[in-house]
């Protein structure tokens, strides 16, 4: 039932009821699914996507690539228990390449961000370095486009 | 002052405006409507088709191409002919390039029509085949498609209006508005009563990728149809085209041949850019034209699923993106039915009448729209509803 993740990932407010008219089928059959994905976290939350510039409410947010002094899973593992739990971070990720994680940070300020990074992350005794990138705009985020929804512009006269 | 009624072409004056223009300015008059009337995909042409357009603008591919379309572009149409719906078509001389299906209907008929000639027309159907008759000289006879056949063409409704002055027969299936499709089975029967005819037949098969079920069956494909068959369709419906009016005619060469001096003296070639969004159409868009139909299917299943427990009776149509709900059991036209569903609660649906006096008693609802639209629709209707019933 990836067809039924993939309807369900693009639009959070179908309800099992539209969902089951959709696919042709039951809706308990999918509530039971959707309660399994849930229990068994294939299904982590469900989040509305805000342009919080044009809400009026500035946020900063940065992009920090982590480099660290111990490899291996076990040192990843450890380090990333630790990031993970700051608010502060809204995405982290273990990397390919040239640095090992990347977080993704959101504060009010810059200078905020700043700190979070100089007192939480690079003070850590497993950080070797960190490469602060501030986001200077939001084109497209979670396959969705920041800009106005057009309005349907069809018309309905013709043939 | 020129008397223009007397000097225009008496043809052209003869054809009606539409039908229910009433209907129309009403709902564009209106705000807050939850319309279901658009005939066109709601979807955007998928990117790397329009990357291909903007790229031969920069690239300079600004002249006209070959009249009968580019050579590379026929020939990818052929083979997506072959390898979505098992036809053969030689690119070379059997497959015109037009500005959209339009052209290509129009074409078929100026090419194929004698005065007097008659064209036998299911309906309903699209409301252009009847005027673009008229305006090549030809007769228009309609036949009409009804619920209890499915609205299909049935070889006892066609037998019964062929005469001696019968040039062509319109297939236009899968159909707008009523979403009906004709399965090998049908279009044997027909082909069955065509065989040893001279008559031709205009196989509309723009909404030909848009069949939930079963795959489209072209009756180019059927025996001995390919030699009398002016197979018409486009990138508009199933790549969600419509604006870059792109579409193409396969046929024997030697119906070819004619319809191609006709385009050539009328517009020489189609646009030039909107050809090589189409050549990548063609390579490679089954993906984007199977995500399309996918969702099509959903909202389909979703609103047979909320009109039934409306308990508006609906035949469930295999094609196209329309449902033809029958509303003619509560005591009004289709007409006065759905401009009082605009005018009193905000939902438009198309009435039958749009598409000829058949189609009185039922209307068209669109579902190229996202679910959430389809839902507020649902909601409207059935207040409508109740309020008739009491």
């Amino acid at each position: 039932m990836k067809e039924l993740l993939h309807l369900i990932e693009k639009d959070a407010t179908l309800t099992p009821d539209m969902l089951a008219r959709m696919c042709n089928k039951d809706e308990g059959e999918i509530r039971t699914m959707i309660a399994e994905w849930e229990r068994t976290g294939v299904i982590l939350g469900r989040r509305t996507l805000i342009d919080w510039d044009r809400a009026g409410e500035e946020t900063v947010r940065a992009m920090i690539e982590v480099k660290i002094n111990h490899k291996g899973s076990y040192a990843y593992e450890k380090l990333a228990s630790r990031i993970r739990n700051y608010p502060e971070v809204k995405s982290l990720y273990l990397m390919s390449g040239g640095y090992d994680f990347l977080v993704i940070v959101e504060g009010k300020s810059m200078k905020e961000v700043a700190f979070f990074v100089s007192d939480k992350l690079s003070s850590h005794e497993m950080v070797i370095s960190t490469a602060t990138h501030f986001v200077l705009n939001t084109y497209k985020e979670n396959h969705v486009e920041f800009k106005i929804p057009a309005q349907d512009e069809r018309i309905s006269e013709l043939l | 002052m020129i008397p223009y009624e007397d000097i225009l072409s008496k043809r052209a004056q003869s054809l009606k405006p539409s039908g229910i223009r009433k209907f129309f300015d009403l709902l564009s008059s209106m705000e807050d409507v939850v319309a279901l009337t658009v005939g066109q995909p709601d979807f955007i042409t998928p990117w790397h088709i329009r990357e291909a357009a903007i790229e031969s603008l920069e690239g300079g591919h600004t002249y006209y191409t070959a009249n009968a379309g580019m050579p590379e572009l026929r020939r990818a149409i052929a083979d997506y002919l072959h390898r979505r719906f098992n036809l053969s078509y030689d690119g070379r001389d059997e497959v015109i390039v037009t500005v959209g299906g339009s052209e290509a209907i129009d074409l078929a008929l100026r090419a194929v029509l004698n005065p007097g000639d008659e064209v036998i027309i299911p309906m309903p159907s699209f409301v252009c085949y009847g005027p673009l008759t008229v305006l090549a000289g030809g007769v228009p006879v309609p036949i009409e498609t009804k619920k209890e056949d499915g609205f299909k063409l049935t070889p006892e409704a066609l037998r019964a209006a062929i005469t001696e002055r019968t040039k062509l027969l319109v297939l236009p299936f899968p159909n707008n508005p009523t979403g009906a499709i004709m399965t090998e089975e049908d279009l044997l029967a027909i082909a069955d009563v065509l065989c040893g005819t001279n008559i031709l037949i205009l196989s509309d098969e723009i909404y030909a990728e848009l069949t939930y079920g079963r795959r489209h069956v072209s009756i180019a494909s059927i025996p001995d149809m390919y030699e009398r068959t002016i197979l018409v369709s486009g990138f508009s419906k199933a790549y969600a085209m419509t604006g870059w009016r792109l579409g193409y005619i396969a046929a024997p060469a030697p119906l070819a041949k004619e319809m191609l001096k006709l385009h050539q003296y009328a517009l020489m070639c189609a646009p030039t850019a909107s050809q090589f969004a189409a050549l990548e159409a063609t390579k490679n868009g089954d993906g984007d034209i199977e995500e399309m139909r996918a969702e099509y299917d959903r909202r389909r299943s979703f609103l047979l699923a909320g009109l039934g427990e409306l308990g508006l009776p609906c035949f469930p149509a295999e094609g196209a993106f329309y449902l033809y709900p029958y509303i003619g059991g509560y005591g009004l036209s289709s007409e006065e039915f759905c401009e009082r569903l605009l005018y009193e609660e905000g939902c438009a649906i198309v009435p039958g009448t749009a598409f000829g006096e058949v189609g009185e008693g039922y209307a068209r609802i669109s579902y190229a729209y996202s679910m959430h639209h389809l839902k507020e629709a649902l909601v409207r209707i059935g207040n409508f509803l109740r309020k008739l019933e009491k």
